[in-house]
């Protein structure tokens, strides 16, 4: 996949509708959404639960297939892609930081940060050897041969966004990074994503609610029922 | 991603020592069970083997084993040596008998009595003493097996026996192979052996013919069939037909049967139970691995090493237990010559194979279920 052509948005969606089946009826989670996601941007995407925050991200990182509408990539159209293509899309342009962080357990944090390299097709080797470039960059050198189990919550999460970052992806997306952390954690760790993860050819996308770091966003959408009610780049008053 | 699919499994050490145990215990049964079923079956024809120098074995029409013979009047040696073709034609005796011990208990015992002659009917080797022996009075050989269960842990040699009522000294001891019973063989000479099994008119059980030069055994006894009457057949058919004896005569193949089943079911359960919540342990990751881009086939092709490796290690396990099994019970005399039969590794190879590729596909059907999406609920 190209990895150039960032005069377009980073992410363009429209009319993205989702339905789920609820028995004999359908629930529409997302009522057509249209979004243009700028690159060099930290945005955060904010709503109760059952708004339909985590649908919409998942459709618009190339997971879950929008029940009607579009939806562009840095200019592709992901969902025309056939399954294998859509597939190595995500690998080669999209970097994920789960909240539960999704480390695997056998393996060191090195070797955890290196996976979408390796899964690229690049020696083991040489693909830990970049990963702990990227453990220099995020201050957790000394943790590299360590097993995610000997890691503090907020270690893993750095191990996770060293993953995330580790193959220089176009696009972040990150669910709830600060959940499983406490305050001071939470902050040091949205801090380093903003230093490491926000650049000028580089949309990140976190999904939150968490009201202690909204002040670190550059802008801020609401979604409510499945309709984005707020975009800007505070929350609004009554939130 | 395969070193880290293999990573994945040795790091969850119980369930991958439970995965290894279920398809090695699973190996071991299967093998170790067929091992013993094959080796008990052929000693069904094991009083054939023990006679190695006949070419051609004659009977009655309706005998059917050697331990399942009905006697044949004496002329039909004549008749048999008159026959073109038989470089020599000896008579043999086969009659149970009960012996009395010198503790005064009563054992059942086959005697076997071979050419005063030439002493062909006896086992090839002797573990003790030689066939001479025979020629002194009263003179019986023992088989080895039969040692050990009439004189556990002491020699036999100079024993005298109360054989039918009469006297028997045990002067040597052969290497025979156990019948399928185990019973406790006595050889002596024909002449002899008359004497100790009373009976009716007609006692000889087999002639037992040598082929000239030349001349084909099948040949061979065709031609004593058609012009004897007799039933003949050769080493190798009436064999065959002590081996088809025991497995239509008797259960065994039904029970070891059911124990080789049990063993693939046992292996199934274990593995598969262990392999699913192996899965299901690692579904996050897996979802993980797949929304990161990971390829379904590349996924698949991580669960095949997984399943692979615990296959090919498991069974190796069960192979070496089963190599251990046969090693640590070959002095015992009711595994005397057991061996592993090597189509016997290839099919619980294949038992394996089929277990992993079960086990594995169910495994896999619950990753491939799984959507990338479920990471972010």
């Amino acid at each position: 996949m190209s990895k150039s052509n960032t005069a377009q948005p980073a992410i363009c969606t429209r009319g993205v509708t989702r339905d789920f089946p609820a028995g004999q009826d359908t629930i529409t989670v997302l009522h057509g959404i249209d979004l243009d996601v700028k690159a060099g941007e930290l945005t955060y995407l904010v709503g109760e639960s059952g708004s339909g925050k985590t649908t919409l991200i998942s459709i618009m990182c190339g997971i879950l297939w929008p029940t009607e509408g579009e939806v562009q990539v840095f200019g592709t159209d992901i969902y025309h892609l056939s399954d294998t293509e859509l597939v190595n899309f995500r690998l080669e342009n999209i970097g994920f930081i789960f909240q539960q962080y999704n480390l695997i357990p056998a393996i060191d944090a090195a070797s955890n940060a290196a996976v979408p390299l390796i899964a690229q097709g690049m020696p083991r080797h040489e693909a830990r050897e970049r990963s702990i470039e990227m453990f220099d960059k995020l201050n957790i050198l000394d943790q590299a041969d360590k097993l995610p189990n000997q890691l503090s919550g907020g270690q893993q999460q750095r191990v996770a966004i060293a993953r995330a970052l580790v193959h220089e992806p176009r696009l972040v997306v990150c669910d709830e990074p600060t959940a499983a952390l406490d305050a001071s954690s939470g902050r040091r760790v949205m801090d380093l994503l903003r230093d490491v993860a926000v650049a000028e050819d580089r949309a990140c996308i976190i999904v939150t609610h968490d009201n202690r770091i909204f002040d670190l966003a550059d802008r801020i959408l609401v979604l409510e029922d499945g309709r984005i009610t707020h975009d800007g780049t505070q929350m609004p008053e009554d939130h | 991603m395969i070193w880290i699919a293999i990573r994945m499994l040795t790091g969850d050490r119980q369930k991958f020592y439970g995965l290894l145990f279920g398809i090695a215990f699973s190996t071991l049964l299967i093998t170790q069970q067929l091992t013993i079923f094959v080796n008990l079956i052929e000693r069904g024809a094991s009083g054939v083997y023990n006679v190695s120098s006949a070419d051609v074995w004659v009977m009655d029409p309706v005998s059917r084993t050697t331990d399942v013979a009905y006697a044949m009047p004496s002329t039909a040696l004549d008749k048999v040596r008159g026959v073109k073709g038989v470089e020599w034609a000896v008579p043999h005796l086969r009659a149970n008998a009960s012996v009395r011990t010198k503790d005064g208990d009563l054992e059942g015992v086959a005697v076997i009595g071979v050419d005063d002659a030439t002493l062909i009917g006896l086992p090839k080797s002797m573990v003790e003493g030689s066939t001479d022996v025979l020629s002194q009075p009263d003179a019986v050989i023992i088989d080895d097996v039969g040692t050990t269960r009439m004189f556990p842990g002491e020699s036999p040699i100079g024993e005298r026996l109360e054989l039918n009522d009469q006297r028997a000294v045990v002067r040597g001891i052969a290497d025979a192979i156990p019948s399928f019973t185990s019973t406790v063989v006595l050889y002596t000479k024909y002449s002899q052996a008359l004497r100790y099994v009373p009976g009716t008119r007609n006692r000889l059980s087999f002639v037992l013919v040598g082929a000239a030069d030349g001349v084909e055994a099948k040949s061979l006894s065709d031609s004593i069939e058609e012009q004897t009457g007799l039933k003949a057949q050769t080493r190798d058919e009436f064999a065959r037909d002590g081996v088809q004896f025991i497995i239509e005569n008797t259960g065994i193949p039904l029970n070891f049967g059911i124990t080789v089943l049990l063993g693939f079911i046992v292996g199934v359960a274990i593995v598969g139970l262990t392999f699913s919540l192996f899965i299901r342990d690692n579904i996050k990751q897996f979802g993980a691995l797949k929304a990161i881009g990971v390829t379904n086939g590349k996924i698949a092709r991580m669960v095949a090493a997984q399943a692979a490796m615990v296959g090919l290690i498991g069974y190796g396990l069960g192979v070496l237990g089963t190599v251990g099994f046969i090693y640590g019970f070959s002095n015992n005399p009711t595994f005397k010559g057991f061996y592993i039969p090597w189509q016997i590794p290839l099919i619980s190879f294949a038992a394996m194979v089929l277990i992993i590729a079960l086990t594995g596909w169910i495994a896999l059907r619950g990753v491939m279920k799984t959507e990338p999406a479920a990471v972010f609920r």
